[in-house]
């Protein structure tokens, strides 16, 4: 998977080595901003309130 | 091999005979070895990008939301612009102990940011906003301290019922368990300060819903007695990152005053 990704991006090894930063960077992004808000409302502890 | 980032580097490289993959097929010494490999390979790539998702999560959610969170409160706190009393250049005056009727703030609309608390034992400068509603998304995980709707207004008769995250967003409720009996809970209303005193704790499960009844243990459908006291309730969860249980801490009003006359003398004393 990983391999198939870093064939698949262009440039020589240290141009890869910075996209695939870059996508990680993009990935964390992503994850700290959309996926995570939205995972956090299914994880049973962060209730604080009484009743419901 | 000299690459130089062309066009036709764009495509995917085929693997080149010499590659691990294809030694790793010579290796397995039968045919089908090689895929079996790749699968493998793949499945374990995937299990080690869930695990480091699983772990950016905690991160996230332990100290991302925190950060996020104190920064986005202490703002609300700001915007709301509301005047210290020595604002005007005056001298620091300590207000007079009212123990009349205290006015009452009509009821704020959902997710209105009506009220402060100030808690001296958390530190001179611990300061949160209260907003309308106990909603996680719209109070709880933004604005900070939420407002149980139905429960009482600060100084009203009844019980001023609070909730707020103990760990991450902020984590207004962190260090409830350091609350004392007789320690001052400083709610002010833009022109009202009241002046509560913790009064007990409690740890209880979550479905207990009495906590935050009008005289707090009055389960509901029981005959409520007359109300003559002013309660504040803080709940929050317990232990610490779980939510299995909920710890409450209790707070009678002790006396009210002015913002105009000055600051509460909870306030000034050094902690």
């Amino acid at each position: 998977m990983y391999a198939a990704l870093w064939n698949f991006l262009p440039g020589p090894p240290w141009a890869r080595a910075l996209l695939c930063v870059g996508l990680g960077i993009i990935l964390l992004a992503v994850c700290f901003e959309y996926v995570f808000p939205w995972l956090s409302d299914y994880m049973p502890f962060n209730d604080t309130t009484v009743g419901q | 091999m000299n690459r130089t980032p062309t066009s036709a580097a764009l495509f995917p490289t085929p693997v080149r005979p010499d590659g691990p993959r294809r030694r790793h097929a010579h290796h397995g010494g039968r045919r089908g070895g090689g895929l079996v490999a790749g699968v493998v390979g793949v499945f374990g790539e995937l299990l080690v990008t869930v695990g480091v998702l699983l772990g950016l999560f905690v991160v996230w959610q332990l100290w991302w939301t925190d950060v996020e969170g104190a920064r986005a409160q202490d703002q609300i706190v700001a915007d709301m612009g509301w005047e210290e009393p020595e604002d005007d250049g005056s001298e620091v005056a300590v207000t007079s102990e009212h123990r009349d009727a205290p006015p009452v703030p009509g009821a704020p609309a959902a997710g209105e940011t009506f009220a402060q608390l100030y808690v001296p034992r958390w530190g001179d400068d611990y300061l949160k906003p209260i907003a309308e509603g106990t909603d996680k998304a719209t109070v709880l995980d933004t604005i900070g301290i939420g407002h149980y709707e139905g429960t009482g207004m600060p100084g009203e008769l009844g019980n001023f019922a609070t909730a707020a995250h103990r760990t991450t967003y902020g984590k207004p409720y962190n260090k409830v368990h350091e609350l004392e009996e007789q320690d001052a809970l400083v709610v002010r209303t833009e022109d009202t300060w009241y002046v509560y005193k913790v009064t007990e704790s409690e740890i209880v499960l979550p479905e207990n819903i009495e906590v935050i009844s009008p005289v707090p243990g009055i389960k509901p459908g029981e005959p409520l007695p007359e109300l003559t006291e002013r309660y504040i309730t803080l709940t929050t969860c317990h232990p610490m990152f779980s939510a299995a249980e909920r710890y409450i801490v209790y707070g009678e009003l002790d006396y009210w005053a002015p913002v105009s006359e000055g600051t509460p003398k909870e306030l000034l004393e050094e902690g």
